[in-house]
């Protein structure tokens, strides 16, 4: 069996393992983790609370006509999440802006304060997206039923297909239906986590300079390659955050008209 | 073989065969990025309305590549 030193890189030259930097550490003593315990995500989801705070609220504070900065920012930020909730999911859908701009801010935040070098991403962690992700599709499929009652159901019965389709395509609907909190977690958390283990790869051949002749070459590769996989991975950061709210959105969408 | 070394090894060939996945994830989210602005370029003034559809649609393109991603990792690290 390959040991465990080997499977952590040691043994293929690596000094590091690339999925270290996503390893949930207690902040204060090295203890058990229980789920109070404050560790690197809870520190890292807090400064990105804090960072929305600094620029939806104290760097709006002034409200001015001609805004600053900042504030600009903040109503930039607004008025395209605002935008999209009324262009995807309908004019009702705007009483859940609130709801579809918290999901925005807080996964933009996280992403970018994560890809600050030495920092913990907690949108990398399938448990942090899982809960934004499955917590959304209760509260759509709540919302759904509460709303319309049986008539939710009309989601599943295509009532334009053939009837004798009609079964075959509902038993399909209804799995891709289960199946959308789990691809719509997954694929934040993937995404975010297979960039910055890329960036880690790179990273970790870039001192080969130091220990062989090849680093000569290997090293400036490298170092060019983390800059432009790191300038992807902003575009990435801010993409990805766009997708989980437009698709919160669709699915926001169904739960509110779901006839097809 | 041994058995616990055939499956050491295999977890690692089986990683490398879930990569494959990604490759065709490549090709799906090409085909969507490609479609579209072969569309825009058609007819510029409907496209500005149609990035929501695109960005949907590479979403779902990507997903299933990172399916794969996921059980190259659960295979690495997980089994």
């Amino acid at each position: 069996m390959a040991g465990e030193a080997e499977a952590h890189g040691e043994g293929a030259g690596l000094a590091f393992h690339p999925l270290d930097q996503f390893k949930v550490t207690p902040l204060f003593g090295d203890g058990p983790i229980e789920w109070y315990t404050i560790t690197n995500v809870t520190l890292w989801m807090a400064l990105a609370v804090l960072a929305i705070i600094l620029v939806f609220a104290v760097g709006s504070k002034g409200r001015a006509v001609v805004p600053t900065r900042i504030q600009s920012v903040g109503e930039m930020a607004y008025g395209f999440v605002y935008k999209m909730v009324e262009d995807v999911a309908g004019h009702d859908g705007a009483k859940f802006f609130p709801l579809i701009m918290t999901l925005f801010v807080f996964i933009l935040f996280a992403n970018m304060l994560g890809l600050l070098p030495g920092s913990f991403t907690p949108t990398s962690h399938i448990a942090v997206t899982a809960v934004l992700g499955f917590g959304f599709f209760i509260f759509v499929t709540v919302l759904g039923f509460a709303k319309n009652g049986v008539h939710f159901l009309g989601l599943f019965w295509m009532s334009d297909a053939p009837l004798i389709l009609r079964p075959i395509i509902a038993v399909i609907e209804v799995i891709s239906y289960f199946v959308r909190p789990v691809s719509h977690s997954i694929r934040l958390a993937g995404n975010i986590m297979a960039g910055h283990a890329v960036m880690k790869v790179f990273a970790a051949f870039a001192p080969l300079v130091l220990i062989s002749t090849i680093g000569v070459v290997v090293t400036p590769v490298s170092i060019l390659a983390i800059t432009a996989i790191y300038a992807l991975e902003v575009l990435v950061a801010f993409i990805q955050a766009y997708v989980f709210t437009i698709l919160a959105c669709v699915y926001l969408k169904d739960a509110l008209h779901p006839g097809h | 073989m041994e058995i616990a070394a055939a499956a050491a090894l295999g977890k690692f060939i089986g990683a490398g065969l879930a990569a494959i996945g990604s490759g065709a994830a490549a090709i799906g989210v090409g085909n969507v990025a490609g479609n579209f602005l072969a569309g825009a370029l058609r007819n510029p003034s409907a496209a500005g309305s149609q990035t929501a559809t695109l960005f949907i649609g590479l979403a779902f393109a990507e997903a299933l590549g990172i399916f794969s991603f996921l059980v190259a990792l659960l295979l690495m690290f997980a089994v």
